[in-house]
């Protein structure tokens, strides 16, 4: 190492805009995110990407004797499997998202203190909110990926639309990445993180996940069409028929901006948290 | 890219009047110090001075109060990133990366400063050398031993070559011969021209390590000088120390008077502060006291920090 003199401590300022907060490296934190998977434990990784499969296997084949077919979103008659199959791929992949987004997140935060560490190098809470958020859209991915080939295997993939599948359930993860995290920063106790929990599940049974919007009071449609699942719900479903229309590219919509607010909110709450 | 505003031989670091306050907690309140390259400075206080937190400040991960804050030119507030890439940081807790190996820390430590992989390949080889690890290179982290800990710790602080280092209180918790190894690292960091800024209540430590240091107490400067002017100005020469009994000492310490510059009583003993204190216990001999046992020893830094600070408990 050469011996410093009194020049070389002169540093220039970085006048890029948002250089406090984002210095381009957030692909060190995904490296990170990669190098632990590598050495864990894969049935940890996986574990969550059962659910949806078990509630297609139960739902679709066992209640889906009783059902019938029902009429698809192009109003041609689908099997029951077929209806809420694109519905579970939607949950598989914010399952994936909301996992690593919110309990991995919350030992990391509390237990391993890896932001404070990370925010003691030249990273800015943007490169880690973005690196984060990708690991956990990495695990939704790879959730919507493997539910996708469940549902090859089940014969219920008819149209090669659905290749747009896995990209489509991508957005799904990212959008429920990027707010999971500014969420996670709220919680202090594991007490709290049920509260997760509690939101999560009610969410899942009733998105029209497994039955049509129509079967509400109007009122209730209102609200259930504000949550950000049944907007993927929906999506899965369209795509997985073919049957794109105008609302198509709302669904999208609304996670574009999940995913922008989301990517703001989580820097800002790392910043409050960590940079005080 | 605008050219930086530090001019040639002013401080790295400057602070001034540099408050941080929590609810209405001022945890610092108002101070200054300049800092040139290259120099070892220390912030001596007890615990809840406000030292860690005018560290947190210089690293720009603490937003200040009110204040002015210059590091290598920049305020590390608005550029943090930039800052920091040139700060190395021993944190007061070890928060190393367990899910991650010892030799992975280093690594993608590394990588946060967007170092490249062939490059921290061979710095955390020398590194692991230098923190006497090679061994351990793929041992779990939480297997260590509290001064292997350490000790990784600071050779992350040094894996991207930092200019100035900030060390909250480095040594804690550690063996002495763990101490000195790292007190000679830091020495021949110094040597190489690199800027050290650390925080400690071990007044050996101090006295070693810092050419320069304030006293922090209740987030003000009490004092600031050389170890060696310090114990000049806040203390005599030497030390009397002396033991008549538990239920003795006051007595006879109100009859002292005079025979040192300063008397203190402590619950276990007698203080008599001094510039001789051979001199001393002979006069006390003199006037008929003998105490139980004697020590005469130097003044040291710990003798200025407690008479600046107090000697009650801090928590």
């Amino acid at each position: 190492m050469s011996i410093l003199h009194d020049d070389d401590y002169i540093l220039a300022a970085d006048r890029r805009p948002l250089s406090a907060l984002y210095s381009r490296n957030a692909r060190a934190v995904i490296e990170r995110g990669f190098r632990v998977i590598k050495s864990q434990n894969w049935i940890v990784l996986v574990s969550g990407f059962f659910e949806p499969v078990f509630y297609l296997l139960s739902m679709g084949i066992g209640l889906g004797q009783l059902v019938g077919s029902v009429q698809g979103p192009n109003g041609a008659p689908i099997s029951y499997a077929a209806y809420i199959a694109p519905a579970l791929l939607a949950v598989s992949a914010m399952n994936g998202a909301i996992y690593d987004s919110t309990w991995n997140i919350f030992f990391k935060m509390h237990f391993g203190k890896l932001y404070q560490s990370m925010l003691y190098t030249s990273l800015g809470p943007f490169d880690i909110a973005v690196g984060e958020i990708f690991m956990a859209l990495f695990r939704g991915f790879l959730y919507a990926l493997g539910f996708t080939g469940v549902m090859a295997v089940m014969g219920l993939i008819t149209t090669p639309w659905a290749l747009l599948l896995v990209p489509a359930s991508v957005m799904v993860a990212f959008g429920f990445a990027s707010f999971g995290m500014a969420i996670t920063s709220y919680m202090k106790t594991f007490q709290q993180m049920d509260i997760i929990t509690f939101v999560m599940l009610p969410m899942f049974l009733f998105s029209a996940t497994f039955y049509p919007l129509t079967v509400y009071p109007e009122p209730v449609q209102w609200l259930v069409q504000a949550l950000p699942l049944w907007h993927g719900v929906e999506l899965m479903r369209e795509i997985s028929t073919g049957a794109f229309s105008l609302v198509t590219l709302l669904h999208l919509l609304y996670y574009v901006v999940m995913v922008l607010v989301g990517l703001a909110f989580t820097t800002r709450r790392l910043r409050a948290l960590f940079l005080r | 890219m605008v050219a930086s505003v530090r001019p040639e031989g002013a401080p790295v670091i400057s602070a001034q009047d540099l408050v941080k306050t929590y609810g209405d907690v001022n945890a610092v309140d108002g101070i200054s110090f300049a800092i040139p390259a290259g120099e070892s400075f220390g912030l001596l206080g007890p615990n809840g001075a406000g030292k860690s937190t005018t560290m947190r400040m210089i690293g720009g991960v603490s937003q200040r109060t009110a204040g002015q804050l210059n590091i290598m030119g920049l305020d590390p507030e608005q550029q943090g990133p930039e800052v920091r890439a040139h700060l190395g940081v021993v944190p007061q807790q070890d928060n190393l990366d367990e899910e991650l190996r010892v030799r992975e820390n280093l690594i993608i430590y590394g990588r946060y400063f967007g170092l490249s992989r062939s490059y921290l390949s061979q710095r955390a080889d020398e590194l692991l050398e230098f923190a006497q690890l090679q061994d351990k290179a793929k041992a779990r982290v939480d297997s260590l031993s509290g001064g292997m800990k350490r000790r990784l710790t600071i050779a992350r602080s040094l894996i991207n070559d930092p200019k100035i280092l900030l060390l909250d209180e480095p040594t804690t918790g550690l063996d002495p011969q763990a101490r000195h190894v790292l007190w000679d690292r830091l020495f021949r960091l110094k040597e190489q021209g690199v800027t050290l800024v650390l925080t400690t209540h071990y007044m050996d430590e101090a006295e070693q390590l810092c050419d320069r240091l304030i006293v922090v107490d209740k987030g003000r400067i009490m004092a600031e000088g050389s170890p060696a002017q310090l114990i000049r100005k806040h203390s005599s020469r030497e030390v009397l120390e002396l033991r008549f009994g538990t239920d003795r000492n006051v007595a006879v310490a109100e009859r002292l008077d005079g025979t040192g510059d300063r008397i203190e009583v402590l619950p276990d003993r007698v203080l008599v502060y001094s510039d001789n204190g051979e001199e001393s216990l002979e006069a006390i001999r003199g006037r008929g006291f003998h105490p139980i046992t004697s020590l005469v020893r130097r003044a040291s830094l710990e003798d200025v920090f407690l008479r600046l600070t107090g000697r009650s408990l801090v928590d």
